[in-house]
């Protein structure tokens, strides 16, 4: 019976890791990216150079705001930390104001405005990671909430499945085809088990409102009773008509550091300019391991300290501290390259799992030169997703570099070119043949990675050579990560090219064999 | 397998009957239970596919999920009709 139960848990490991294994890797390649995407950023936006000091930039945000935003009952001010150059500012609009005007506004790292080129940056790669594109966001959600959960059930049957998997963990058998796919597989399952299940999990949490919404509906009338209950951001009271300025913010985050031992991060303001305003200071997500960190509130004109926020619950601080692992905006720099090399482990487990899916089964085929429809299409897509991601992501930081900066939408066009390109590489995936389709794009991706920093070094001011002398390490770092994934494309194509001659020298001699 | 796929819409409302069920008796306050039963939702319905998946025999399985759905399923009926305040 024991093998009854394996063999149900190896169908449930197959299928359900590979109806979502392409969308799989899409999420685990730009949420791998977005443990970087602050650095991501800075590079696509190589105008801001000056450092940044989050005193002068919540002190630069009230000015502009103040001028800019008139007549806003809430602005929401996001300081640049220690790795990002930018602050980023949100605010509602004036009630007798324009409809639909702009209401946000990034700033230097001194408050002032930046005329960067307009770039979605690494932040685009993050919101794709769990929001996807061209659908709505609910749908997007519902969709990365189900992949999700197929990987948590591919993991733990995975788990079962494979009974020797510690001592094959071991064993990592080179240059074997389907035993190597199959060692591969393994290996970088196990070695990241922990990483896999916790990203996973996690990943869930972040979207469980929306996904399991009963335990809420049980208890609560309707879900705005259960925000307001759960994330009490306390506003101002009713305005009185009375108008007073703003205290300025820097002696409100000297008290907030000294009391947290921790940077703040976002401010938000309620009734700015109104007698009645409220400051509320959040510390900074770097800060802690709790994604929600700490508040203090103040007199908006007094600048006197009113209290803290509403202390939480123990079960919404594990909660907090579930998502804080899983975004790792704590991790100091060898955790982050950690969680980094995680993701890319866990990108290769899907990788493999789905190359595995397709060299398990042409062993098997009735007729290997006409494979059946079903077979053809994971060929085709594992071709297009695997190898034509990735060249849509090379493409997306060309065209940062590529197209006019005073282009209208430029941000939308940056995302409108890595969706090209995919599609490109998709189409070409379908027409080449198998073999063919994956050399070739394996070989387009080291050329367009190498093109990166070539490319960026004849676009703008800065170049690989003056950012390595300089100590200068997201920008030199970036553009290193761009050559080492040049180098990894093009060892693939070399790879793949000789096992395809190989097999081109043996099977005329098999089959005169058989002739003969 | 068709009886074992049907599990996965099934297993979710199960799933999202629990949780409930666990958010209304966890003698917290609501803002928290309501959380933990969000959190706690995705474990209990992974773990009603791989039992699913590993149980023998289609019939016996939907006894069990049949069963257990109902008990689950009255217990929160009975507790957000006597309980209403909370």
């Amino acid at each position: 019976m024991k093998d009854g139960f394996r063999q149900s848990m190896a169908w449930l490991h197959t299928w359900s890791g590979l109806l979502f294994g392409w969308l799989l890797f899409v999420i685990f390649v730009c949420g791998t990216i977005s443990y970087f995407q602050e650095e991501v950023t800075r590079w696509m936006q190589p105008e801001v150079t000056t450092p940044s000091d989050p005193v002068a930039a919540a002190d630069g945000a009230a000015r502009w705001l103040a001028a800019n935003a008139s007549g806003s009952s809430a602005w929401y001010i996001t300081l640049p930390g220690d790795r990002a150059a930018t602050t980023a500012l949100f605010w509602t609009p004036a009630e007798d104001g324009p409809a639909g005007g702009v209401t946000e506004m990034t700033l230097d790292g001194r408050g002032n405005p930046v005329t960067a080129r307009d770039t979605a940056g690494g932040y685009f790669l993050y919101r794709f990671h769990y929001d996807l594109h061209y659908l709505p966001v609910i749908w997007a959600r519902y969709l990365v909430g189900i992949a999700a959960m197929f990987m948590l059930m591919a993991i733990l049957s995975g788990i079962v499945t494979h009974k020797k998997i510690f001592a094959d963990f071991f064993m990592l058998r080179l240059g074997k085809g389907q035993r190597s796919w199959l060692d591969a597989h393994n290996v970088t399952a196990v070695l990241a088990l922990p990483f896999h299940l916790m990203i996973t999990y996690t990943g869930l949490v972040t979207l469980e409102g929306q996904l399991s919404p009963a335990p809420v509906a049980a208890l609560y009338a309707n879900r705005s009773e259960f925000f307001a209950e759960a994330f009490p951001v306390a506003g101002a009271p009713e305005s009185q008509g009375e108008a007073a300025p703003l205290a300025s913010f820097s002696a409100m985050m000297k008290e907030a550091r000294l009391q947290w031992g921790m940077d703040v991060g976002h401010i938000f303001v309620s009734r700015p300019g109104d007698a009645v305003a409220r400051v509320t200071l959040t510390s900074a997500p770097g800060a802690s391991m709790d994604a929600r960190g700490k508040m203090l509130q103040f007199d908006g004109v007094t600048g006197r300290l009113m209290g803290e926020g509403v202390p939480k619950g123990a079960v919404q601080r594990i909660e907090g501290v579930m998502i804080g692992i899983h975004a790792g905006r704590y991790a100091d720099a060898v955790l982050r390259w950690l969680y980094f090399l995680s993701g890319v482990g866990g990108t290769t487990m899907v990788v493999s799992g789905l190359v595995l899916w397709t060299v398990k089964r042409r062993s098997k085929l009735t007729d290997p030169q006409r494979p059946h429809f079903g077979f053809r299409v994971v060929e085709r897509l594992n071709i297009a997703v695997v190898a034509g991601f990735p060249l849509a992501i090379a493409v997306y930081f060309l065209a940062n570099r590529l197209l006019p900066v005073d282009l209208p939408d430029r941000a939308e066009w940056e995302v409108d070119c890595l969706f090209l390109a995919w599609l490109g590489a998709g189409i070409f995936a379908v027409l080449r043949p198998v073999r063919r389709g994956w050399i070739e794009l394996c070989r387009c991706n080291a050329l367009l990675f190498a093109a990166v920093p070539l490319v960026s070094a004849a676009a703008t001011a800065r170049n690989l050579p003056a950012s390595l002398m300089s100590g200068d390490w997201v920008f030199a770092g970036f553009e290193l990560m761009m050559l080492a994934l040049a180098f990894g494309f093009a060892f693939a194509a070399n790879r793949l090219a000789l096992v395809g001659s190989r097999h081109a020298l043996k099977r005329p001699g098999k089959r005169e064999q058989v002739v003969a | 397998m068709a009886a074992r796929v049907a599990v996965i819409p099934y297993g979710y409302a199960l799933a999202a009957l629990a949780s409930a069920l666990m958010a209304r008796i966890l003698p917290t306050t609501r803002a928290d239970a309501a959380t933990a039963g969000m959190i706690v939702s995705f474990a209990i319905y992974a773990a009603i596919l791989l039992w699913a998946f590993a149980a023998r025999g289609a019939l016996r399985l939907w006894l069990w999920l049949g069963g257990v759905g109902l008990l689950v399923g009255l217990l929160l009926a009975w507790s957000l009709l006597a309980g209403a305040g909370r």
